[in-house]
């Protein structure tokens, strides 16, 4: 029943982007088209869950016994930044199918600050690290529900008639807006 | 304090540097460096007009297959051709130069309005109200879905139907895969005799509606010594290497013998006096109806 309420929460209630206000660079920029937003929603939720795992450990074994707490986040964009760097390669070598369709977002979430985001909060929310890895998993599907359902709409401004000084980006504000005001509704839920 | 936390950075930058540079040569990937050296001779447009993805997915291709021909990319013309094969040493071969062609005449057909139209704005949209408001369902619609689709700016829309600038187009076929109603097509440079009409209606329904539609007579097709006249699905088509082939000596029969005047001799060079290609008449910026409200 936690983790139930932990994937509500996390995919609702405290969406990364739409309660949160966490990578909302990627949710403006790759939400155009959906296969485009589907394979970013894709790389970024395995991006935060290889983060999670890696400076959860961090957090653990080098910060804390060390009295580092000072330097979470600059150390954490490191390691977050090196992995990035480090699973485009290995994706490239070992897995080519995998780095065609997310081979291209990589580079984008390097220094993401969802990713950076949910790192921390982990440590802020003082979770252990199976209730971390799950809480990363389920914000970014928060990530991918917010940002193809976007897409969706984008899409769909295409052929509507739309006041050319809205076009583009202007509705597009606009529309994250109103969706973010959409899932205020689930404040009340948990 | 200072010392442990620029230690443990230090030690911290040093290690992921570590990994990294080991993974950069344990996982190194052998990319063909032809691949970078051919992507940078394509025109870089991703137009799509090779049949493939972008430049970089037509370069692989050029590069790994050995039958994939060089001379693909028709945005680039001869001059690119010629680098591409010289680069992957293949022959060159002869890319005849197209061009994209109007097989309409709408405006001097005086094609009928079945009713006026008021909606989106692209002729995709009005396509699907009623197969359009032209009476003909293979009239230009003239609402420039193929000028969007254009990424050369090579055509523009002008009393109701589209032009091309010759000297633009790049044969690229964006246009051509847009069209709601599949009146545009690509025709080499010098082809001597173009069809005016893509109707496939039967005749009686193409003279009710517009007075230089084809009526499927076959006059034509009849007429050409070099039999390269055909029809095809309903619409007639010229075999334009065929036709090249057996050149001038039948003094265009076809064009001749047509009823409806829509099969039309201009120029060998398409470039030279073609009516829809008049210089003078170039807008200085392409008109796409708006789509504003």
């Amino acid at each position: 029943m936690d983790i139930f309420l932990l994937f509500i929460s996390a995919i609702f209630v405290n969406n990364i982007i739409l309660a949160q206000y966490l990578g909302l660079c990627p949710y403006l920029g790759c939400s155009k088209e959906k296969s485009v937003s589907i394979g970013m929603g894709c790389a970024v939720t395995f991006v935060m869950f290889m983060a999670t795992l890696l400076t959860y450990l961090m957090q653990k074994n080098v910060l804390i016994p060390f009295n580092l707490g000072y330097l979470q986040t600059i150390a954490f964009i490191l390691v977050i930044a090196s992995l990035v760097q480090f699973v485009e390669m290995f994706l490239k070598k070992m897995v080519p199918p995998l780095y065609k369709s997310l081979g291209i977002f990589l580079p984008l979430i390097t220094t993401n600050c969802a990713v950076l985001g949910v790192a921390i909060m982990v440590h802020r929310k003082e979770l252990d690290i199976t209730t971390s890895l799950l809480f990363s998993v389920a914000s970014g599907l928060g990530f991918i529900l917010a940002i193809v359902v976007m897409a969706s709409i984008r899409e769909r401004f295409e052929i509507s008639r739309i006041p050319r000084a809205m076009k583009g980006v202007p509705i597009g504000l606009v529309m994250a807006g109103i969706m973010s005001l959409a899932f205020m509704a689930f404040k009340g839920m948990i | 304090m200072i010392t442990v936390s620029v230690l443990t950075l230090f030690s911290l930058g040093f290690v992921s540097a570590g990994i990294l540079a080991v993974a950069s040569k344990v996982l190194y990937v052998e990319e063909d460096p032809r691949i970078e050296v051919v992507t940078d001779a394509l025109p870089g447009a991703n137009c799509g007009g090779c049949g493939f993805a972008g430049c970089e997915a037509y370069a692989i291709a050029v590069i790994n297959d050995p039958n994939m021909p060089p001379n693909k990319c028709c945005a680039g013309g001869p001059d690119v051709s010629a680098r591409v094969a010289e680069l992957t040493g293949k022959a060159a071969g002869d890319a005849d130069p197209e061009v994209a062609f109007r097989r309409c005449l709408k405006t001097e057909g005086n094609v009928a309005k079945n009713f006026e139209y008021f909606g989106i704005m692209t002729c995709a949209a009005a396509k699907l109200v009623y197969d359009g408001p032209d009476a003909c369902a293979y009239s230009c619609l003239g609402f420039g879905d193929c000028v969007r689709a254009c990424p050369f700016d090579a055509m523009w829309i002008e009393d109701d139907v589209v032009h091309i600038a010759p000297e633009k187009c790049t044969s690229c076929g964006s246009c051509v895969r847009t069209c709601p109603n599949t009146i545009l097509e690509l025709i080499p440079r010098r082809a001597r005799v173009m069809v005016f009409c893509s109707s496939k209606d039967k005749a009686k329904a193409v003279k009710d509606v517009c007075e230089v539609g084809c009526i499927s007579c076959g006059a034509c097709i009849k007429k050409c010594p070099a039999k390269c006249i055909t029809q095809e699905n309903d619409i007639i088509v010229i075999d334009h290497q065929t036709c090249l082939a057996y050149g001038p000596s039948c003094e265009e029969a076809c064009v001749e013998k047509c009823p409806r005047n829509i099969l039309r001799c201009l120029n060998p060079d398409l470039m030279a006096d073609a009516p829809v290609m008049d210089p003078a008449r170039y807008p200085e910026e392409t008109h796409v109806p708006d789509l504003k409200a």
